[in-house]
């Protein structure tokens, strides 16, 4: 593969979009490209960008499904704000996702796709490879059906797969334009095919046409060159979504902590991948439980924790608003449980594959009575796997339900993990009762933690009843008594509290004290990250607070928060996490930013509010 | 009880005073409730496993006090959910013996996705359906099973639904048992819920309660002494289906129908009866006989059915089980480092 007639330029980073119909296979050559990339040795952060319908209208906007893969040569934290090189399968993935590429940027578009009907239904009203609609980028037309068919049309094959498969002449295009070797991607088409063999040399066929295709026009003036990151800590890398990590940390915690791995759930999207997951590792004692709904995912998993099991159920908005009552039953039965939601546009079911922070007063208050519970929030992909360990962690230490709150962006997006050691992670000793211990009650408290025992079914001597009903302190039978019941709402929130003691104190990064504090949680770290970073270089007078510990809060947060001069909360919402700041913390005056659009933030954006307040006077 | 060897049996020999709870039974004096307390009372001893191994599970309504009672382990839900919080419970757990208590609305109405799945998977456990046709709990509204034109006191002009034949349901949703019982024949009672207990899969056991304070004689027409007779047809397996006072009545299929006979009339012998077969794979009959209602027929009591077909919880660990047999991730460690992955040294 060598590259005689174009330049290659070094970049120290590169945004690549694919798009085209959803059916197109968008997401599978995104995702190819960017395990290309890893293994190349770049660091990766990826985004799916696809519609609530499986297979919408053809050739319409609303059936656009994208893909974004960005690469680079140092760390990054987020998949990028535009992109370097579009690639549009069709007239209406153009439409919809120019706004979505850098001026200059290359596009790729499959011209065979602009035909006059195809121009009409996606809104264009004449031909935009033909009118100055890209005159500010840099356009390879290609006519990638075509030539998908001429590449295979003697391999025994036909022009509907030569269709289907475009996608792989698509990205040899772009392995061209980034100078990639096809090794990692021809062994995934030997993996994928295993059952259709004929597929594996088309594809590969497609995939050097691409390539070759490429080499030959002259609408290529330069190649890319994305060095590997060289400072990388040493260790084993992968690739991996935030749900597979979710699931991942999940099983992780059920090895450490010694108690079997249950998951009762209902397929939702964006979290349905957790499920699917943990169904593939029953190898690891794994049971999974597909329920009629949600509400019997959650309820399995509390009589499952009540045997236990390290009980977990995996949601996303909707289904949490239908476990609201169950959650509070595992608050009252003082039981460990796991619940992850894995946020997505709403109210109801509002934005089903695009991602939200709008989850939060739900998670925190969402349920009748009192009912405090442990909140965690993942801070990217490979993070979901620390998110959720850490979750499972506290609920069974503490005996308390606990919702770790993922977010579409990170649960479908993917970024480059770390492997780590399983022996390497905290221990996890859940507080499980002695046989025949005669000093059991089911609501007797360790002193220091206000934890009660977990006494299991079918331990000898520990035969014992709880339920939704109020309990008295101590002995557990039903109680209806005032105070008792005053006592007992009283521990369940001062338990919840005294969590803080055994969570790390809230980090800074930047300055300890300064002009402007930048207050974030959960999803958004990457990009927030970013714009501090790059204000900080730029001499600015910022630092940042990105919560992952949401309830309890971290013990130092209101010192955090009394250290700078002004605060502004950036949020995927219409300002949550800031509201239960004011509730906690009201001394201080909060600035808002919020973004509701089913989109993350980029960092530009960010920057621009940033140095708005830093500059209010 | 062989047949269950997945729940460990006790070493020492049982009394009813083991599963007597220390709690007060908040029930209604005269309540049919009290009645199934002490059948399963009765009975838990009988089945002979270890006392830690019995779990009581329930959702909410009268019926659904009932774990506070028995002394076991016991889960006391929410409202509708016993069923799946039971169905997790056995598969976190599968040695343990598991019961529900629940009710015709916590099973029928706000349960009843629940109900009709659990039955489909056919968890091997035994719920315990206590049909007294109303709500008591919230003191008198009609419930799935309350027959039609009911005055309560949410239909004063009397319901204008179609009730749930909770047998129907179960062999609707593919339920390898069904039995049924009525409250004031605790000696049926105890039998049946032995024979629940045996039978792997989801057994369910229907029991025709009386609630004195809301729907007071509303089994009557079945249960009052001078009907009960002619009214109630006893099955027991692999004997010809016979009732009546005098025992001169009988069941027999009539094309696809069944038919009450008058053994001794029109040269009818117990040959002609249908014999009772309890075990037949087909729910065929045992749906016609779960229908038979008055005034044209008894009611079907007894085990009405009780087919063999894998359960749910022995295939989760049998799929579990083939899984570390032949998958090389073994612990989270081989799940963390399989498929691609690179190294920087």
């Amino acid at each position: 593969m060598t590259v005689d007639k174009h330049k290659v330029v070094e970049l120290e980073e590169a945004v690549v979009r694919f798009a085209g119909d959803s059916g197109d296979g968008m997401q599978l050559v995104g995702n190819l490209f960017a395990d290309a990339a890893a293994l190349y040795g770049n660091e990766i952060a990826t985004f799916p960008d696809y519609p609530a319908e499986i297979r919408a209208p053809h050739n319409t906007v609303a059936g656009v499904s994208g893909f974004q893969a960005r690469i680079s040569n140092k760390i990054i934290h987020s998949s990028g704000d535009l992109a370097d090189v579009l690639v549009a399968m069709n007239p209406a993935s153009l439409k919809a996702n120019l706004k979505w590429a850098k001026s200059g940027a290359t596009i790729i578009v499959d011209t065979d796709a602009f035909d006059e009907k195809a121009i009409e239904k996606s809104g264009y009203k004449k031909n935009p490879l033909e009118d100055d609609t890209l005159k500010n980028y840099s356009v390879i037309k290609a006519p990638i059906n075509s030539l998908s068919w001429e590449t295979i049309k003697d391999m025994g094959s036909d022009q509907k797969t030569a269709y289907k498969a475009r996608n792989v002449f698509a990205l040899g295009i772009l392995y061209y334009l980034f100078n990639r070797d096809f090794k990692t991607t021809d062994e995934f088409f030997e993996k994928k095919f295993k059952k259709k063999p004929p597929l594996i040399p088309i594809n590969k066929a497609l995939l050097r046409a691409g390539y070759n295709y490429a080499d030959t026009i002259e609408a290529i003036h330069s190649t890319y060159k994305v060095p590997a990151f060289k400072k990388a800590e040493k260790g084993k890398y992968r690739n991996i979504t935030g749900n597979i990590a979710t699931a991942w940390g999940l099983l992780a915690a059920s090895e450490k902590s010694g108690r079997p791995l249950f998951l009762g759930s209902y397929p939702i999207t964006p979290a349905t991948e957790i499920l699917m997951e943990l169904a593939i590792h029953k190898s690891l004692g794994a049971k999974v439980f597909q329920a009629e709904d949600e509400i019997a995912g959650i309820c399995s998993a509390i009589g499952a924790s009540y045997a236990g099991s390290m009980a977990c159920t995996s949601t996303s908005g909707p289904g949490l608003s239908l476990k609201s009552e169950a959650i509070g039953l595992a608050v009252i039965t003082e039981l460990p449980l796991v619940i992850i939601n894995v946020q997505r546009g709403g109210p109801s079911t509002g934005l089903p594959t695009k991602s939200e922070q709008s989850d939060l007063m739900q998670a925190l208050y969402g349920r009748n009575g009192e009912g405090p519970l442990i909140i965690v929030a993942a801070t990217s992909p490979a993070d979901c796997f620390y998110a959720a360990y850490e979750t499972a962690k506290l609920s069974l230490e503490h005996m308390t339900p606990a919702i770790c709150l993922t977010d579409g962006y990170i649960g479908q997006g993917s970024e480059i993990f770390k492997i780590p050691n399983v022996k390497d992670l905290p221990p996890i000793n859940p507080p499980i009762a002695k046989p025949n211990d005669p000093g059991y009650q089911p609501y007797k408290r360790d002193a220091e933690t206000l934890v009660r025992k977990w006494a299991l079914p079918g331990t000898e001597g520990l035969r014992h009843r709880i339920g939704g009903l109020e309990k008295s302190d101590g002995i557990g039978s039903v109680s209806m008594d005032p105070l008792n019941h005053q006592l007992m709402c009283e521990y369940r929130e001062k338990k919840v509290q005294k969590i803080a003691d055994f969570i790390p104190e809230q980090k800074l990064i930047g300055d300890e004290n300064g002009e402007l504090l930048v207050v974030s949680w959960g999803g958004t770290y990457g990009s927030v990250f970013t714009a501090v970073k790059e204000m900080q270089a730029e001499g600015k007078s910022v630092s940042l607070a990105h919560f992952r510990n949401i309830c309890p809060l971290p013990k130092n947060t209101k010192q955090i928060l009394s250290s700078f001069k002004k605060i502004i909360v950036p949020e995927l919402n219409l300002g949550q996490f800031v509201k239960y700041l004011r509730i906690n913390f009201p001394e201080f005056e909060y600035n808002q930013f919020n973004k509701i659009q089913g989109l993350p933030f980029m960092v530009n954006e960010l920057k621009e509010q940033f140095n708005k307040i830093l500059k209010e006077k | 009880m062989e047949e269950n060897l997945t729940v460990e049996r006790s070493r020492v020999p049982l009394s009813k005073e083991d599963f007597v709870s220390d709690q007060m039974v908040k029930w209604c004096p005269g309540c049919g409730a009290h009645a199934i307390l002490s059948s399963v009372a009765n009975v838990f001893p009988k089945i002979g496993y270890k006392k830690e191994n019995f779990m009581m599970v329930s959702g909410i309504g009268c019926s659904s006090r009932f774990p506070y009672y028995v002394n076991t382990y016991g889960f006391h839900g929410i409202h509708g959910r016993a069923n799946p919080i039971a169905t997790g419970i056995k598969l976190s757990n599968p040695h343990l013996s598991v019961w529900v208590a629940t009710g015709d609305g916590d099973s029928m109405a706000i349960g009843g996705n629940h109900f009709i799945h659990i039955i489909r998977r056919n968890v091997d456990l035994n719920i315990m359906l206590f049909n007294n046709q109303i709500y008591g709990l919230t003191k008198g509204q009609y419930s799935p099973t309350t027959a039609m034109g009911t005055i309560t006191k949410t239909s004063p002009q009397g319901t204008i639904e179609h009730p749930f034949n909770a047998g129907e349901l179960v062999m609707g949703a593919q339920g390898t048992f069904f039995a049924r019982v009525v409250d004031t024949n605790p000696k049926l009672m105890t039998e049946v819920m032995f024979e629940a207990a045996k039978h792997d899969g989801t057994s369910v056991v229907e029991i025709l309660q009386n609630c004195v304070i809301f729907a007071d004689g509303v089994h009557d027409q079945i249960t009052a002494k001078d009907v009960r007779d002619d009214m109630q047809l006893i099955l027991k397996n692999g004997e010809p289906m016979i009732f009546g006072k005098k025992k001169d009545k009988g069941i027999r299929l009539k094309g696809t129908k069944l038919e009450v006979v008058q053994i001794g009339v029109n040269s009818i012998s117990e040959d002609d009866l249908l014999v009772h077969d309890q075990y037949d794979q087909d729910p065929g009959i045992h749906l016609m006989l779960a229908k038979m209602a008055p005034p044209l027929y008894p009611v079907a009591l007894g085990v009405i059915r009780s087919a063999m077909f894998s359960t749910y919880d022995d295939m989760v660990e049998e799929q579990i089980k083939k899984a570390k047999a032949t998958s090389p991730i073994k612990c989270v460690d081989d799940l963390l480092n399989s498929g691609d992955t690179w190294e920087i040294k």
